[in-house]
């Protein structure tokens, strides 16, 4: 397996537009996801600082009311749908599980290509709501009923861009879960695989079985804008009640397929700048099933406040509490895993210990609102608004960030300039929990959430969070300017492991990796994926 | 940051923030120190070769059990807290209240209307929660209070004021275009004080009825009087100028008189003036009588 033609890499050969958005490849599909999403992550990004900016001072600053809206509900779609759901898996998932597992590809390539084709039909359709009628939805991303029902804003399209979207995600679920039974290279047993194909293959079980019931709510508001099916708008016959149930049936799975794949990460960059064996794989492979199971079962915690029974209520806070505990069992292993470690701190693990601390913000925050006494005071409030985003953001986009520290050198063959990706860190690190820390203050103050204007007493906490969303921007800005950037930078080499430590499978093959990913078999180590003390010799 | 409690489930509530807080910050701020203890400790210079350490059953259990228990204990005091929000004794005074786009409206048992309460200290007091379009919420921080009001629910709330004052009431859920200007406020008062002002004669005594109506049903949050464009037309001279509308997607040419105005408030996405946005008003034709349209109308043509 040493011809010339076998270490070609995936980004030499053809190179015309077509063979990219044609392409089967598992890891040119990875990266025309990667641009896609990067495009949406900076536009929501925009949004976000513009919201901001309208919120630095009581009264207008900026932009209209019903345009703040219809920007918060923009951003939020962006966000959610074409950001964070398809995030880590659609990229990261796609370029290295098949190579982590040692095979050449996903198991159905062309469901691949597709699923990004959809994905791209479904952000043009949610894109194309600004551009003719009252503009695009103003109703929030949750499109709550009966509210989403009256509304005279292009509502019907952007929940029929949410259901197309839908269906990338399943593709890619049920893509990962096949090729994790099927193609794991011989002698890689289920307890054998990296954790990130772990992280993966529970989220592939939410994005495959939770993904239908957002898809069929979503068709039930359209059946009632377009044809007047009372289902949910009381004035014609439906129950508002009900439509909260079916979205957060869907919704609050969704919190785990955004936040699973980013444990996945955390997972592998500790391990390789701690230069150690994980600690506790078992407990961090088995917490992330626990988790996916468990989280079916939560969705309440999201109506408290709407009107349920006093036995549906608690119940529903029991099981939110059962969540923590996988949860706080993988943070509990992370840092056990740097204990005794020979620590390399590089980008990627200053990204990873700045998830740590932030998950367990939003992860602590999360525990408050699952506590029936403090939900009351804080639902629906600024509160929720940082705790969601020091889930979403301070975790998975951290994380993400971090993915993209640390598979560069092996995606591109090239490096980025580590000093400014250092700096950029700091910006962001800092501009983040400036930005994000004064909502939780807000929130127990009492200042409600989706708020154009507010009462003066929450003024300065509100100022401080917009300068934070300055420095965050310059953050952005730098890192990814970086990161381009590194396409132009003297070639330095990379090697096969760049971070010399790297132990999972993509670490042994060429940087970039060939077409058929492997030029040569890939040894496993003896004992386990993370088994330092076997750890095979890779020649260059 | 929270703000003084004011009613008798301030305590419960803040205990269980006070709680969840005071764990969260002891494991926040010990996990984060272990950490960085961890990186320079054991940094590449000062620890050249690591030890691989696969796991530890012992610490496993221990560090699942005790989380376990300290959600036990969270659990509790949100329970705890939040228990005698559902409970509502005997005796309560008992309020409608409305919620619409974007206006809180009250009716007391001794027929009084208002937009914000008064109530009477150390009472307990229930609003049976309404909603005539979309759902809202009603929220009270001093008091910890907050429940949706969901159109047809049935939802309710009840509290008791402990300290006078006067305390923001503001709209929780997201109900379209002036959501944040949905606000009201409770006054609590002394027993006699709440006697005096339940039988006062309403301040709008002598005002045209068909304003009052206007004001009551929260017609003027979108309307001006002034010609001003709000969310809806202004009232403003209206009455018998004649205007492009959309109708069915067609747009013809109507004048504004008698039959149009209560075609209008009844259903107002038939015949939509151009420009304005379709499906932001509700229909009044269950809450306002013709002879209550009429006054209406007869206000709006006063306004010249
Ligand atoms: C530059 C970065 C960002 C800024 C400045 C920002 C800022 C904001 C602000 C100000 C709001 C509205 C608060 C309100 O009025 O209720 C908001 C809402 C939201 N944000 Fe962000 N955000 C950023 C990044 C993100 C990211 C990375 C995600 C997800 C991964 C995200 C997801 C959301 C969601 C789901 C909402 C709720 C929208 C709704 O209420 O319907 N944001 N954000
Ligand atoms: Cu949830
Ligand atoms: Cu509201």
């Amino acid at each position: 397996m040493t011809s010339k033609a076998m270490s070609l890499s995936y980004l030499q050969g053809k190179n015309g537009i077509f063979s990219w958005i044609f392409s089967l490849d598992h890891k040119r599909i990875a990266l025309l996801y990667l641009y896609s999403i990067l495009t949406f992550f900076i536009t929501g990004a925009t949004l976000g600082v513009l919201m901001r900016l309208e919120l630095l001072n009581p009264g207008k600053d900026l932009m209209e009311a019903q345009t703040y809206n219809q920007v918060f509900t923009m951003h939020g779609v962006i966000m959610i749908f074409l950001f964070i759901i398809p995030s880590i898996p659609a990229i990261f998932g796609n370029f290295f599980l098949p190579i982590m597992l040692g095979t050449d590809d996903v198991s159905f390539p062309r469901l691949n290509l597709l699923s990004w084709w959809i994905y791209i039909i479904g952000a043009i359709m949610a894109l194309s709501t600004l551009l003719w009628g009252d503009g695009p939805a103003d109703t929030g991303w949750t499109f709550y009923a009966p509210y989403s029902v009256k509304t005279g804003t292009n509502v019907t399209m952007s929940v029929l861009a949410a259901f197309v979207l839908g269906f990338a995600t399943i593709l890619t679920g049920l893509n990962f879960i096949v090729t994790i039974h099927r193609l794991r290279t011989p002698g890689m047993t289920f307890l054998k695989m990296p954790l990130f194909a772990w992280a993966l293959y529970a989220t592939s079980w939410i994005q495959l079985l939770a993904t239908p019931i957002i898809g069929i709510t979503l068709l039930m508001i359209t059946a009632e804008r377009v044809f007047g099916v009372g289902l949910f708008d009381p004035s014609i016959g439906g129950d508002p009640i009900l439509y909260q149930h079916l979205f957060w049936i869907y919704s609050h799975p969704a919190v785990y397929i955004m936040a699973l794949p980013a444990f996945g990460i955390i997972s592998e960059i500790l391990p390789t700048f701690a230069n150690r064996t994980i600690f506790g794989y078992k407990a961090i492979a088995f917490s992330s099933l626990a988790i996916a199971f468990v989280g079916y079962f939560v969705w309440g915690h999201h109506m408290f406040t709407a009107g349920m029974s006093g036995t549906a209520r608690i119940i529903f806070s029991v099981m939110t509490f059962l969540v923590a505990i996988p949860t706080s069992v993988k943070v509990f292993n992370w840092v056990a895993t740097l204990y005794k470690g020979s620590i390399n701190v590089q980008p990627p693990l200053l990204y990873a210990l700045a998830f740590i601390f932030q998950f367990m913000i939003g992860g602590l925050t999360g525990v408050v609102l699952g506590a029936l006494a403090a939900d009351i005071h804080l639902h629906d409030t600024h509160f929720v608004v940082g705790h969601f985003h020091y889930v979403m953001f301070g975790g998975t986009g951290f994380a993400l960030f971090g993915a993209l520290h640390y598979w560069y050198p092996k995606m591109w063959g090239r490096m980025y300039n580590k000093l400014v990706a250092n700096i950029a860190f700091v910006f962001l690190f800092i501009g983040f929990n400036m930005l994000y820390f004064p909502m939780l203050v807000l929130g127990l103050m009492g200042m409600p959430r989706r708020y154009y204007d507010y009462l003066p007493e929450f003024h300065v906490p509100n100022m401080i969070s917009t300068y934070g969303s300055w420095i965050l921007a310059t953050g952005l800005l730098l890192m990814f300017g970086n990161l381009i950037a590194g396409a132009w930078r003297k070639r330095e080499p990379i090697g096969r492991n760049y971070w010399k430590t790297g132990i999972t499978l993509e670490w042994q093959t060429l940087s970039p990796p060939p077409v058929s990913n492997f030029d040569r078999m890939p040894v496993l180590p003896k004992n386990g994926p993370y088994d330092y003390d076997n750890k095979p010799e890779i020649e260059e | 940051m929270l703000k003084q409690g004011a009613s008798t489930f301030a305590e419960g509530v803040d205990l269980s923030l006070y709680v969840i807080f005071g764990i969260s910050v002891f494991f926040l701020i010990g996990i984060t120190i272990v950490m960085i203890y961890f990186v320079i400790r054991y940094s590449k210079k000062r620890n050249p070769t690591s030890t691989n350490i696969e796991g530890s059953h012992a610490l496993e259990v221990v560090w699942t059990a005790v989380p376990t228990l300290l959600v036990i204990v969270m659990f509790y005091y949100g329970w705890m807290g939040y228990t005698p929000m559902r409970n509502v004794p005997e005796g309560a005074i008992e309020i409608e209240a409305y919620g619409q786009m974007w206006k809180f409206s009250f009716e007391y048992p001794e027929g009084k209307v208002t937009d914000s309460l008064v109530v009477p200290i150390n009472r307990p007091v229930k609003l049976n929660l309404h909603s005539r379009d979309v759902v809202h919420s009603f929220y009270v921080p001093a008091f910890r209070l907050k429940e949706d009001i969901v159109p047809n629910g049935s939802n309710y709330l009840w509290f008791e004021a402990t300290t006078a004052g006067r305390y923001d009431v503001l709209c929780a859920e997201y109900c379209g275009q002036l959501h944040s200007y949905m606000l009201s406020s409770i006054s609590v008062v002394s027993d006699s004080e709440y006697n005096a002002w339940l039988t006062s004669e309403p301040s709008n005594a002598g005002e045209h009825p068909g304003l009052s109506l206007l004001k009551q049903n929260a017609c003027l949050t979108c309307h001006s009087q002034d010609g001003s464009k709000i969310i809806g037309p202004s009232f403003k001279g209206i009455f018998g100028t004649t205007e492009i509308v959309i109708t069915n997607g067609e747009e013809r040419e109507i004048t504004i008189d008698e039959e149009y105005i209560s075609r209008s408030i009844k259903d107002p996405n038939a015949d939509l003036v151009k420009g304005y946005m379709k499906g932001l008003m509700v229909s009044y034709a269950d809450v306002l009588s013709d002879e209550q349209i009429g006054q209406i109308t007869d206000y709006i043509k006063t306004l010249k």
